[in-house]
């Protein structure tokens, strides 16, 4: 059952640009997908290791701006995604030994500081970032001859890229070493009693994180072409955050449904409603009031409650015949 | 040989002095009780004694060996445990998993990011074997939140079990406890081998001095009266001190 599903959802999204059959809409379903990644990406800390980092675009970007130096330098796209993720893990390094002076709140601040750092450099040092204007590449890789350059070729490319990091997820999850990031989060001084180096693992997580972030900053700027400061601007990371929470911390599919959510009401809803925002706004206040651990969670409390009504209304009205039988038999 | 050895231990919070010059040594295979009023600094010692907090001066060896200066989390490896007074466990786990996690701190795999944890049957086996130990083996699978206080010590005394450490504290095992859970804890401690040694902290007095054979009185961070059962009873300090004569 749970593989059949599995497969069906597999199959779903494997022929999404047949059955969609608009390039614009086939391009919004790669921005989902993007932003899927960097949301699972984030959830390594925020969801795991109870490590809310409000710098996260700061890693999305440095991978999108590194990769396309490189690029602009001439470099292959092979040796500059390469190249962008080796970057992106020595700054998620230095990030994590900040930030990880601090948990909680001292945490949070710290990376929201490490982000703006970023933004500042992107937006200041202009002879290598080129400012406000934001740098461009040229053409997108062509893995194994196929083109990129249509919007299904880029959406199937975005989907493998997408389903490697969901897997890798996925085992990361069920790993001894996942284990171990959760004891971290919900009983640090306990884990360290018990013989486990809970720096050494949040940093770790804080690499994996990282790493994952990059790929989707990569992905970013392959779909863009184009990276900018806003890219790694307080907003963007606040919003990846967003995605996670809402979607659901510590899940594999509450990053994902968040990152829907997100993309789908910045992109369609603002076509029919000029404040788009504000009705973003409202669904996460919604999403607040009645599913506070996150909208996959959330849904599936409400199905068990609602399947649970449902079953239990059927030994009731089987309760209610023996109260008739019984005066039968005492006649 | 000594199987865990105090000496000259300082420490204070600003102007505060918890500890105070605290010496005493614990023969292996040892049942110590350590009492004294609220306040004496008593969990403050097991802090010290697991490295959770920092000694200003002052000594401490695990079977000889100078481990004042050792991380905290090292010195689990090289066999201390503890449980708190404080229930600390994973509440979102079952009882097998906070046990598995208890066994994992040991294990090299706490570091693999590939296997799967379920499949771990090493570590599943040994932490049902702790929680079969404690009496609790019939509710393995169930989540910790779903679980009565009482059951919730014995986890605590499980996970350290778990570990078969060297040198077991147990910070208040009997706190919150009814008298018959109390019976059932106090069973499941006099079962624990020889080859483990056990220092103890412990209020209830009635399920406490029987346990122990050497007990050391504490005072406003201080050692007071140390000696066997009789002694520090009789002891007129104790009386003046702890019983409040």
């Amino acid at each position: 059952m749970k593989r059949l599903a599995l497969l069906l959802g597999l199959v779903i999204l494997a022929t999404v640009p047949f059955w969609i059959g608009n390039s614009y809409y086939t391009n919004i379903a790669a921005q989902i997908l993007l932003y899927a990644t960097f949301a699972l990406g984030l959830n390594v800390l925020v969801g795991y290791a109870g490590l809310v980092s409000l710098g996260h675009a700061g890693l999305f970007g440095i991978a999108a701006y590194a990769g396309a130096l490189l690029i602009n330098a001439g470099a292959g796209h092979f040796i500059a995604i390469l190249g962008a993720l080796g970057v992106t893990l020595v700054a998620a390094a230095a990030f994590a030994v900040l930030s990880l002076r601090g948990t909680g709140l001292g945490f949070v601040m710290i990376t929201v500081a490490l982000g703006q750092i970023v933004w500042g450099v992107a937006y200041r040092w202009i002879s290598i970032t080129n400012g406000d204007n934001g740098l461009s590449i040229a053409t997108r890789p062509a893995p194994f001859g196929l083109s990129l350059n249509l919007a299904p070729g880029f959406y199937w490319a975005s989907l493998v890229v997408f389903l490697v990091t969901l897997g890798a997820m996925a085992v990361f999850a069920a790993s001894p070493f996942g284990a171990s990031l959760r004891g971290t989060r919900d009983q640090p001084r306990r884990m360290n009693a018990l013989g486990y180096n809970v720096w050494l693992i949040r940093f770790l997580a804080f690499l994996f994180s990282g790493l994952w972030s990059g790929v989707a900053g990569m992905l970013f700027l392959y779909y863009n072409q184009f990276v900018s400061p806003q890219v790694v601007a307080l907003t963007s990371s606040a919003e990846v955050l967003l995605m996670v929470i809402s979607g659901g911390t510590g899940t594999l599919l509450g990053p994902i449904a968040g990152a829907a959510l997100v993309v789908i009401m910045k992109n369609v809803a603002s076509a029919y409603i000029e404040r788009w925002n504000f009705v973003l706004g409202a669904i996460f206040v919604a999403i607040v009031i009645f599913m506070p651990e996150g909208l996959v969670p959330g849904s599936v409390r409400f199905w068990r409650w609602a399947s649970g009504k449902l079953r239990r209304r059927e030994p009731r009205a089987a309760a209610a015949i023996p109260p008739v039988s019984q005066p039968k038999e005492r006649v | 040989m000594t199987a865990l050895e105090v000496q000259g231990l300082d420490k204070s919070f600003g102007g505060l002095r918890v500890t105070s010059r605290v010496n005493f040594s614990v023969e292996p295979g040892e049942r110590r009780l350590i009492i004294g009023p609220n306040g004496a600094g008593k969990t403050t010692l097991f802090n010290l004694i697991t490295g959770e907090l920092r000694p200003d001066r002052g000594a401490i060896r695990l079977f000889e060996r100078d481990i004042t200066r050792i991380a905290s989390r090292r010195r689990a490896h090289l066999g201390l445990a503890r449980t708190y007074q404080i229930i600390t466990l994973f509440p979102r786990e079952t009882l097998l998993r906070n046990v598995v996690l208890s066994l994992l701190g040991l294990s090299q795999l706490r570091w693999n990011p590939l296997r799967r944890l379920d499949r771990q049957t090493v570590l599943i086996d040994g932490a049902r074997a702790a929680l079969d130990r404690v009496g609790l083996g019939h509710l393995a699978d169930r989540p910790l939140a779903q679980t009565a206080y009482g059951e919730r010590r014995r986890v605590e005394i499980a996970m350290a079990l778990a570990q078969n450490p060297k040198v077991l504290l147990l910070d208040e095992p009997f706190a919150g406890l009814s008298i018959d859970e109390r019976r059932d804890v106090q069973e499941l401690l006099a079962a624990i081998p020889r080859e483990v040694t056990i220092v103890m902290i412990e209020h209830d007095m009635d399920v406490a001095l029987d346990f122990a054979e050497r007990i050391t009185v504490l005072h406003f961070g201080e050692v007071v009266v140390e000696g066997t059962r009789a002694e520090v009873v009789a002891h007129p300090r104790t009386r003046e001190i702890y019983l409040g004569e």
